[in-house]
Order: C-alpha cells, then structure tokens, then sequence
C-alpha cells in the first residue's frame, strides 16, 4: 500500500504561540492534519513530499476575522474563489466572511451555500451570519440555526445594533451558543452624510467628518451590555483612542471584550486622503495621528487581540466617481503581513511571535475555530510561511483579488508570503 | 518661468504668483472693449447644480472675449440618465470643449475631472470645498478699496462649515498676510476652522469680532441649516445679523461684502446691503473682469 500523502517542512524557524514556541523546528503535515512537531532532522525521510523553509518562519495558518467576499450577489467585485486567491497570496488559510451579501446572509441555506465546494474556495470559509433578519436592525435572526450550518459568530457588520433592547437580546442569545456577537460600532445617527474622519483635513476638503463619539458611544454601551449578559462582544475595526480606552477598562473589569484593527488603521491617517482620493475612503475612516499612535500602543500592550483587514473589494466604477458617492473600503488580504512587518515588527519593534499571535492564535480563540491558530500535533495543517526579511513591491494590478481598490498599490515591504498551506495542501506558493 | 496654470481647482493649488497675476490681469481687463483673446475657443459650462450670477458671468466672460459658450445643467442631459461624471467630462472634451466650467454638488468634483479629462477645468464650486473665482473677484475687490491686504483684518460672518466661499477667501487671503475671523455660531464655525490657514481665527461673538475690522463678509444663511442644526432663526438674527449699529463696530472705512445670494432680514438687513459700505454690486461687476482672467490664463491667452 502507498504511503499516505504527507508534507515535512524543514529547516524554518517555527512559531506557534498557542504552545509557547519560537524555534528551529521541523513539521510533518499527515493528511490533513499536524503529525509531528520536532527538533530538525529528526523527522528526515518522513514525508512524500518536502519543503524548504530556510530563513523563513512557520507559523499556524493566519485567520482573517473580517473580511467581505461578496458573494452571493455582488460577483462583479469580488467571488469567493477569487477572494480565497488573495487570501491564500495573504497567508490566510481561514476567512471569516461577512454577511451584507446580496441578499444579506441572515439564514442556514445562504450560511450553506458560502461554504459549498462548489464557490470554489482556496482556504477556509467561515460565515459571519446576520444578527438581524435582512440586517435591519429589527429582529433577531435563528442564531441556534446559524451555529448549526457553520456561522462562527453574528454581525450586522456595515451597520451597528443600535437598539439597546436588541443588543442585549443579541448578547443573551449568542452568550447561550457561545459564539461572540460583532459589533460594527457606529452611531449612525451621527455620522449620516459623512465620508471621512472629522478634523482639519475633512474642514479644509469640505467633507462631512465621523467623530470619534460615533464610535466610542456604542462600543461603551456594549460594554455595559456585556456586563449585564455575560455575552462576547467583538469589536470590529477599532479606531478610535476614546473605543480603545474603553476595551481597555473592559477587559480590566474582566468582561468578555475583544477587538481588531486592521492595518490600514495602524499605518495611515485622515490626512492621507490627501486631495479627495478613494482609495483612503473606509469606514471607519483613518483617523487622527493620535488615534493612530492610541492604536499601536493598543496592539504593543495586548489590548488589541487581532488584526483583521476588513478586505471590501470594490470595482473601479464604484470607486472612481465623486468621493462623497465613492464606495467605502479597500483590500487587505495581501498586504496584511507587509503592513504588521514593515510598520508594527520594523519601525515599532513588536517581536513576530506577536505579529503570528494577532494574525493566527487569538483570531482562532476569538471565534472558537478548534484546532486552528495552533500547530499542536492534531491540529489542522493549516500553515503559513513566510520570510520577514524579503523586500518586495505591491503591484495591485497583480493583486488576486478581483478588484484592485488599494492604497498600498506601489508600496515597499518587508517580509513576503513563501507559502500558504490549507490541510496539508500548499495553496499559493510565492 | 512661472508654472503655467493649467486648471482652476481651487486656491491651495495656486502659486502666489499665480493668484498676483490672475488679478493683475483682471484688473486690466476692459469690459467696454474687451480684447478678442479666445475668438474661435470653445467652452463648455456644466452645471450640475443651481447658479445666478457665477453661469451669467463666466458666460458673458466667456463671449466678451470672442469665446462661444454652451451651457450644460444637470436636468437637460445625460447626467439625469446617470451617467458618470468621468464619463461626461470625457463626452464634452470630446465633443470639442477647449475648457470646461463646472458646478458641483460635491467637494472635490473638479479635482477628479480634472484627473481624468484631458481639458482644463475650472472649478465655479464643489460643495463645500472651494469656489476659487469667487475669492479672487472677493480680493479684487478689496484691493479696490484697500492699499494692501497685509495687515488687514476679514471678518467672515455666517455659516462658513457649509461655505467653500468661506474656505477659498480664507486659503487665499491668509497667503497675503490677512487675519482672517470666522464668526458665527459653534455649529457653523467649528473650532476645527482655525486649522483651515496661517493667520485664521475663531471667535463665537460678533461684537467682538468686528472691532477693528476693515472688512465685513457676510455669508448667505440658509434656513433649513439652522433647523438641521436646531438653531433658531430669532437667535441666529440677534446674534450674527450684520445691521448698521453692529458696521459701527468695524472701521470707519469698512467695506461689506457678499457672495450673494443675499437673503435680506437673515444674514444682514436691507440698510446694510444697500448702505454706502456695501460693496455687493462691485463684487458682481469684479465677477466679469475676474473671470475673464481666469478663462484667457487657463486657455493660454494671457498676455
């Protein structure tokens, strides 16, 4: 009988920071799963097939908690198969997708239908089904339901629960499934009309500007719900200094607070949409540079858990117009790493364990995705190789996404994807 | 050589050599006789939004120096079929367009015309953003009246968070050396306004504001921006309407001005818009002249 199908990466400096190690180490990949763990040679000859890692770190498969692949409905920005492309050219091996589909995923056969082999998908495809029936904010979707067809967690992402009533029923429901309920914070009470970051450069450019109570004011309330419920509130895309401050109380007052920033947030700011460029148009919008400086502290004191790229792929017709009717959002899922290694690991000296930690373990506890962000013999063989050192330009016309609305089109980085591995299977390879 | 001016987008985009010339140019500028420096250019005013006197005196600028002019509004063509605006740009440089005009409701419309179309585009406002002839016929017409601007104090009174009047004369006035005083209430002078250029000021009472001032610009207030704001009309009037007790606080010598529209009994009373500091009808007259600077520099007809 042929041996079963198997992979021995060899020669890398491994991390894997759910288990405490950042070391030379080999790693045998058995079917879809960890096989063995060891000091390096010591698995040579085992393996059908063989990889070198030399000067590149391995590392458990990154997880994207928040990105939009905009199927079913929107096929003409980005599908499934081409976003899981970027995703795997990214180094993520899992996808959390969200759900203002065409129509909004608020039910089990759309949840279904996300993660059918037929879309096509390169990596893992978890849904973010809706918390409210249509995202209207009206009603609770079947979350019980959901849970079962493989929604990971609930959110009305691009628009908040405003509704006070709602978000603690929400909480309450989501805290009994132990599954964590995404809040897109945004007073949209506030903010109707604006499309960028209020503060000097929206004044001078005569924009409507968001202000940073927008989003503080509900990411207070829902900690104080989270205090009452006893559920897990996930703040997507944090932004703002005063939201920080107030996850950071929250997770001191040991309430079950997590958050994510995307890198956009932590490299750029509200004056670099310079003279009305959409591709810095994203909502939330970059903020002040003191926003930006609250943010990095966030991430280097832990406060911060994840960083996820809010990737919203648009086409160029939806972007190239006024910028006040320009589409918010841009892609991320390739210049994700770039960003942490150039701007968090180069210029703010936060270690790669750290960089691995918030691109894999804590996303895969945030979501409770067992076996995930971890390379323990058993786990997944979900890995992702990379070379921290390599320079290299983005070309975004060379992007996989299937739109190419990006800032970092031209950018030099450090540090480059070598390999993305999806159960044992290679799945980009750089 | 200085830069050639290519398109009007707004007054950041302009050297102060550029903004010195333009109006020198104006200045020279003969309406009885005015010299035939576009005979034979085209021009095309594309106007998505409602305009009095900046369509009527871009167009008269327009033919006065030979040039034809066409006028495209928003409700008579494509755009109602939804029709991009890089794709109508594209349309009427194609067409022939030499130059084109645009209205905007929109901040930073020009700017992306002007990224994509291959003509020069001059900006006759973009939403809030900037209204660059507007603040250069405003400087004509204060140095009309004043020996120089260094040193002078402007204070623009009304609802400057909606106005890109307010933001171009600002922008343009600060690279002259002026204080500028943005007065009003809170929700149409946020503090953030003081960012806006060297030399600009915030301050919430109009009493105070206008001591000292050698110009008065009102704002046109508009009624239904009061109540988004829940501000009422009475107090808006007590407190920033420009009469003739509250010029006496300004200069002696001060001038008023006014972009027009004038919503008289609002923003100032009648005896003030027709007083003898009123200088609105000069404003519109310098509207002309200005423009066609403007139109003969950005075709390269300036001598």
């Amino acid at each position: 009988m042929k041996e079963m199908d198997s992979l021995l990466i060899h020669g890398g400096r491994l991390v894997d920071p759910a288990n405490g190690l950042d070391q030379e180490m080999d790693l045998l990949l058995r079917s879809d799963r960890v096989a063995a763990v060891a000091a390096p040679g010591k698995l040579r000859g085992q393996g059908t097939r063989a990889f070198n890692a030399k000067g590149c770190i391995v590392a458990p498969g990154f997880i994207d908690l928040h990105v939009h692949l905009r199927e079913p409905g929107q096929a003409h920005k980005e599908t499934i198969a081409t976003g899981t492309a970027a995703a795997a050219a990214g180094g993520f091996t899992s996808v959390c997708t969200m759900p203002n589909t065409v129509p909004v995923n608020d039910s089990a056969e759309i949840t279904r239908w996300v993660q059918s082999p037929e879309r096509g998908a390169l990596v893992n495809v978890f849904p973010i089904a809706a918390a409210t029936i249509g995202s209207l904010g009206e009603k609770l979707t079947n979350f019980a339901a959901l849970k079962r067809a493989g929604a990971v967690a609930v959110s009305d992402d691009g628009k908040p629960i405003l509704d006070d009533k709602l978000m603690r029923e929400a909480l309450r429901a989501a805290a009994r499934l132990k599954i964590p309920v995404v809040q897109h914070a945004e007073d949209t009470r506030l903010t109707s009309g604006c499309s960028m970051n209020f503060g000097p450069t929206s004044f001078r450019l005569g924009l409507h500007g968001m202000t940073n109570e927008a989003e503080a004011n509900i990411v207070e309330r829902d900690i104080a719900l989270a205090g009452v419920t006893k559920g897990h509130v996930h703040v997507a895309h944090l932004s703002t200094r005063e939201a920080l401050q107030a996850v950071r109380a929250a997770k001191k007052a040991h309430l079950r607070m997590t958050c994510e920033v995307t890198p956009h947030h932590f490299t750029l700011v509200d004056a670099n949409v310079g003279e009305f460029d959409t591709h810095y148009k994203m909502n939330p919008p970059l903020r002040s540079p003191a926003d930006r400086e609250a943010l990095i502290e966030g991430i280097l004191d832990g406060t911060i858990d994840a960083i996820a790229t809010d990737h919203a792929p648009h086409a160029f017709h939806e972007k190239e117009v006024e910028f006040e009717r320009a589409a918010f959002g841009i892609t991320g899922l390739e210049t994700a790493l770039p960003l942490a290694i150039t701007v968090l690991h180069q210029h703010f000296e936060l270690p790669l364990w750290r960089i691995v930690e918030l691109l894999s373990s804590n996303p895969a506890k945030i979501f409770n995705l067992g076996g995930r962000g971890t390379l323990a013999k058993g786990a997944h063989a979900d890995v992702t190789i990379f070379d921290p050192r390599k320079k290299w330009t983005f070309d975004a016309s060379q992007s996989y996404s299937k739109s190419k609305n990006t800032p970092f089109d031209g950018w030099t980085f450090s540090g480059k994807i070598v390999a993305t591995i999806v159960g044992a299977k290679v799945a980009y390879e750089g | 050589m200085k830069p050639q001016l290519r398109s009007l987008l707004g007054i950041r985009q302009l050297t102060t050599g550029q903004i010195e010339d333009l109006l020198a140019l104006a200045r020279r500028m003969d309406l009885k006789r005015p010299p035939q420096l576009l005979r034979g250019k085209r021009l095309v005013l594309l106007f998505y939004e409602a305009s009095t006197r900046t369509r009527a005196s871009f167009e008269f600028a327009a033919t006065a120096l030979g040039a034809i002019a066409t006028l495209i509004t928003a409700t008579s063509s494509s755009i109602e079929k939804g029709e991009s605006l890089i794709d109508t740009g594209w349309t009427v440089a194609s067409v022939g367009a030499d130059a084109i005009v645009m209205r905007h409701p929109n901040s930073g419309a020009a700017s992306l015309l002007a990224r994509y179309v291959d003509v020069p585009i001059v900006n006759a406002g973009d939403g809030m953003h900037q209204h660059p002839s507007q603040a250069l016929l405003d400087a004509l017409t204060i140095t009309d009246h004043k020996k120089k601007l260094k040193g002078l104090r402007v204070v623009v009174v009304g609802d400057v968070y909606h106005s890109r009047v307010a933001r171009s004369n600002a922008e343009l006035l600060s690279r002259f050396g002026v204080d500028i005083v943005f007065c009003g209430p809170p929700d149409f002078v946020p503090e953030v306004a003081a960012t806006l250029a060297p030399g600009v000021t915030v301050c919430h009472d109009l009493n105070v504001a206008l001591q000292r001032a050698d110009v008065v610009m009102a704002l046109r207030v508009q009624k239904e921006r009061l109540v988004n704001k829940h501000l009422s009309v009475e107090d808006y009037i007590a407190n920033y309407q420009i009469t003739p007790l509250r010029m006496r606080l300004a200069r002696p010598d001060a001038i008023l001005l006014h972009p027009g529209p004038v919503i008289r009994g609002m923003e100032l009373t009648s005896e003030v818009a027709d007083g003898p500091q009123s200088c609105i009808r000069e404003q519109v007259r310098n509207g002309v002249r200005t423009r066609m600077a403007i139109l003969a520099t950005v075709l390269g007809a300036a001598k």
